[in-house]
């Protein structure tokens, strides 16, 4: 880290903070060394035309992307989003709202590409595009977790995370790449996740695992990996096979399965549901990892694809995949339709690990002993990728009520937090987007305020004191931030960590059991 | 003219810039007819705004409103001929007006006193809503005041427009102000942040379906690349020998 900076005090409600010019100025995140920017297409370092190069760029972006050409006309500067930025909320840095930081783009857009721009830049805010806007560039759209919480406010729809993706590709198009992304990105498209985890070393975890769960459990739950024929495949961030807490979220969802019955599999070709292509925003990138799922599930010859908790996953999941390599239905296309001819069109393609679980759990398949979760009270955080940007059980709002009708089947003591904090107007942990580095730490830690000011909130009132999360992201990112507002690190979970714990596996049910059920 | 030639390749800019990705905002509609609904509430209520701020909706609320019943009642200087007897039942929308000036002036307000609108205010903003406010204003004056102009000219001109047929015009200095302003808020229209009119339509966040998993959607330039791309993509697809086999 490059400074010193203290953590924010949580006060009993969210204050808008007088803005602080500069604060947050600086470097940003390390930047991407041409190892990392070639595989994926990108110059190795800033190319020597890099303002023309920029602006050519910008212009084929606002020609592909209706969002960019329409966000960059239609805000009126009325400010409802300047309020609504956790990065602005915990760091005060007026650059940090969300219209600030888009005007960082526009007012290049208007200098170049606009009439009242070309004439009367000082009129319209209007600025050149030179070394010093490219810096800023870099640091502030680091500093935006793509969250899309100002989305939600704006009267015109207006998405930070659009023009965020679009400078990231903009800089990765002049040589300037972030690190932490591109790195991740170059093992997930050669070795197939974002660890770097071959094929043989994720043999062995899973086997670790069976083992495990077996003398726990006494019951011989398979993770069965490359099993071709498969009813199901398992696509699942891959944070989900080395720590805590994801791991109790892996053994959940095999734990579910084996009740189910049902033959399923991981691909070690595919062991990764992340797709970093989405915060660097590019199109090329991001389908180029989606192919991934897609020949291994063609490898595979499965018949559905389920997604773990994953958030931004899940976005691409749901929202992508059907355009980028056709995992869904309803394509007239060839491309689209040869692999929709081999996916089961009875289940949703792809579904959600919660949809599954949560279909199970209506159709009585599972059952729990709620009471293994006494010792807890839950609340529930709202990923933004999938708060925002996707849906569940295709019922309105089936996002926000699937996830916690899971949770609270497994156990008794859920609140949920305030209003404003939640569902669509979800707070971000701080750490998505592609800011989930040390080096970030500091904007880590500020963004994360309004999220650990509600949860103090609830500790407060309703002694709650775990956190779910369907996010690997959001499971990290709470791992590191937490104890920085005295809260302990390990109250985050995975909703099928709770479900793992509470599930009563395969035994025959005795008389008594069934009773007990029935009374719960 | 420039208003209506401008509008025109702006909109067209819009209708043909693909949307290559599913990327409604939360709460989506899951229907076409949900998504018709949800703008409505959007353009009429204004209702992502009054979630993120009552005093920014209360005000540009009132402008809009005012403005809109304004501008109905201005239909009559553009019809030519008698009015139908529905025009009686606009008169009073001229009150509008009212709301309309005090509107503008609470969001001017607002931008010159709370701190973040000011960080984010250029100049343009300020001159956007004064040029408004006079408009207002001197609209105000001719209704309302003895300063009436004469009407009776001012349709002959407008509804002369119309048909593009250029008549004089009165020549009060409130009314020539009112008209000249009007005139620069067309000319400014398609260059300036007043496309948030039509962009509020175009807006992917608001107007797609969320039906992502149900119905492929793909924009033509993704198609061709796919198309173009077809030989490596049989590659991908683990259809040719020479791809790495470790797969």
């Amino acid at each position: 880290m490059a400074k010193d900076f203290e953590a924010p005090k949580l006060a009993t409600y969210l204050r808008i903070p007088k803005i602080n010019e500069g604060i947050m100025d600086g470097e940003g995140p390390f930047k991407s060394s041409e190892k990392f920017q070639t595989p994926l297409g990108f110059p190795g370092k800033k190319v020597s035309n890099w303002q023309e190069v920029a602006i050519n760029k910008m212009g084929e972006l606002k020609s592909k992307y209706r969002s960019v050409q329409v966000f960059l006309d239609a805000c009126v500067k009325c400010g409802a989003c300047t309020d609504k930025c956790h990065y602005f909320l915990g760091s005060a840095d007026p650059k940090n709202m969300p219209v600030a930081r888009q005007d960082l783009f526009r007012s290049v857009y208007r200098r170049y590409f606009t009439f009242s721009g070309k004439y009367f830049p000082k009129l319209v805010g209007a600025k050149e595009l030179d070394d010093d806007m490219l810096d800023k560039w870099y640091n502030y759209f680091h500093q935006c977790s793509q969250c899309r919480r100002c989305s939600v406010f704006c009267p015109y729809g207006i998405d930070t995370a659009e023009i965020s993706m679009a400078a990231r590709e903009v800089l990765d198009t002049v040589g300037i790449g972030q690190k932490y992304c591109n790195q991740i990105l170059g093992k997930a498209i050669t070795v197939g996740n974002n660890l770097g985890l071959p094929e043989p070393a994720l043999r062995d975890t899973l086997l670790d695992l069976e083992e495990e769960v077996e003398e726990e459990t006494g019951v011989a739950v398979k993770y069965p990996l490359d099993k071709k024929g498969s009813e199901i495949l398992l696509i699942t961030p891959s944070a989900d096979f080395f720590a805590e807490p994801h791991i109790d979220g892996l053994i959940g969802y095999g734990k579910v399965f084996h009740q189910d019955g049902v033959s399923w599999t991981m691909s070690s070709y595919a062991s990764e549901g992340a797709n970093f292509g989405m915060f660097i925003g590019s199109y090329d990138v991001l389908r180029k990892a989606a192919l991934r799922i897609r020949k291994a599930a063609l490898d595979l010859e499965v018949s559905r694809i389920i997604v773990g908790e994953c958030g931004h996953a899940w976005r691409v999941a749901y929202s992508f995949w059907n355009t980028l390599s056709g995992v869904g239905a309803g394509a007239s296309d060839e491309f689209g339709m040869k692999l929709q001819k081999q996916l089961d069109s009875r289940y949703p393609q792809p579904q959600h690990i919660i949809e599954y679980t949560h279909d199970l759990i209506q159709r009585g398949k599972l059952v729990f002993d709620k009471s293994e979760n006494d010792h807890r009270v839950v609340t529930f955080h709202d990923s933004c990728n999938v708060a925002r940007a996707t849906n569940m059980g295709n019922i309105p709002n089936g996002q926000f009520i699937i996830p916690r009708e899971v949770i609270k089947a497994v156990c008794n003591n859920y609140v949920d937090m305030e209003r404003n904090t939640i569902m669509e107007s979800t707070f971000c942990c701080g750490g998505g987007g592609g800011l989930l580095t040390d080096d970030l730490m500091e904007i880590r830690i500020k963004g994360a305020m309004p999220r650990m000011q509600a949860l103090k909130n609830v500790e407060k009132s309703d002694a709650v004191d775990t956190l779910v999360a369907i996010c690997a992201i959001c499971k990290s990112q709470f791992s590191k931030v937490l104890p920085k507002f005295d809260f302990d690190p390990y109250m985050i979970v995975s909703a099928h960590q709770l479900v793992s714990e509470a599930i009563v596996m395969d035994k025959p049910k005795t008389n008594d059991e069934l009773a007990k059920e029935v009374t719960k | 003219m420039i208003f209506f030639i401008g509008m025109t390749r702006k909109i067209y800019q819009y209708w043909i810039t693909p949307a290559p990705l599913k990327i409604p905002t939360a709460p989506t509609p899951l229907t076409q007819t949900g998504v018709v609904m949800r703008l409505a509430r959007e353009v009429v209520l204004f209702e992502s705004l009054f979630k993120s701020n009552k005093w920014t909706w209360l005000f540009g609320w009132l402008f809009h409103i005012g403005l809109a019943l304004v501008l109905i009642r201005h239909l009559r200087y553009f019809w030519p001929g008698d009015l139908p007897e529905v025009f009686l039942l606009m008169q009073p929308f001229k009150y509008g007006a009212f709301a309309m000036v005090i509107g503008l002036l609470g969001l001017v307000g607002r931008r010159l006193f709370v701190e973040r609108i000011r960080y984010i205010s250029a100049p343009s903003d300020y001159m956007m809503l004064i040029l408004l406010l006079i408009i207002g204003i001197s609209g105000v004056v001719m209704t309302f005041t003895s300063n009436h102009t004469d009407v009776i000219v001012v349709k002959e001109f407008a509804s002369g427009l119309v048909t593009l047929n250029w008549t004089d015009l009165p020549t009060e200095i409130h009314f020539l102000i009112h008209i000249l302003m009007v005139f620069v808020l067309m000319a400014i229209f398609p260059i300036s942040k007043l496309l948030h009119v039509p962009g509020v339509f175009f807006s992917p966040t608001r107007n797609q379906v969320d039906n992502a998993r149900k119905k492929r959607h793909i924009s033509p330039w993704a198609l061709k690349q796919e198309q173009d791309h077809e030989v490596k993509l049989n590659q991908t697809l683990g259809q040719d020998s020479s791809e790495d086999k470790h797969g």
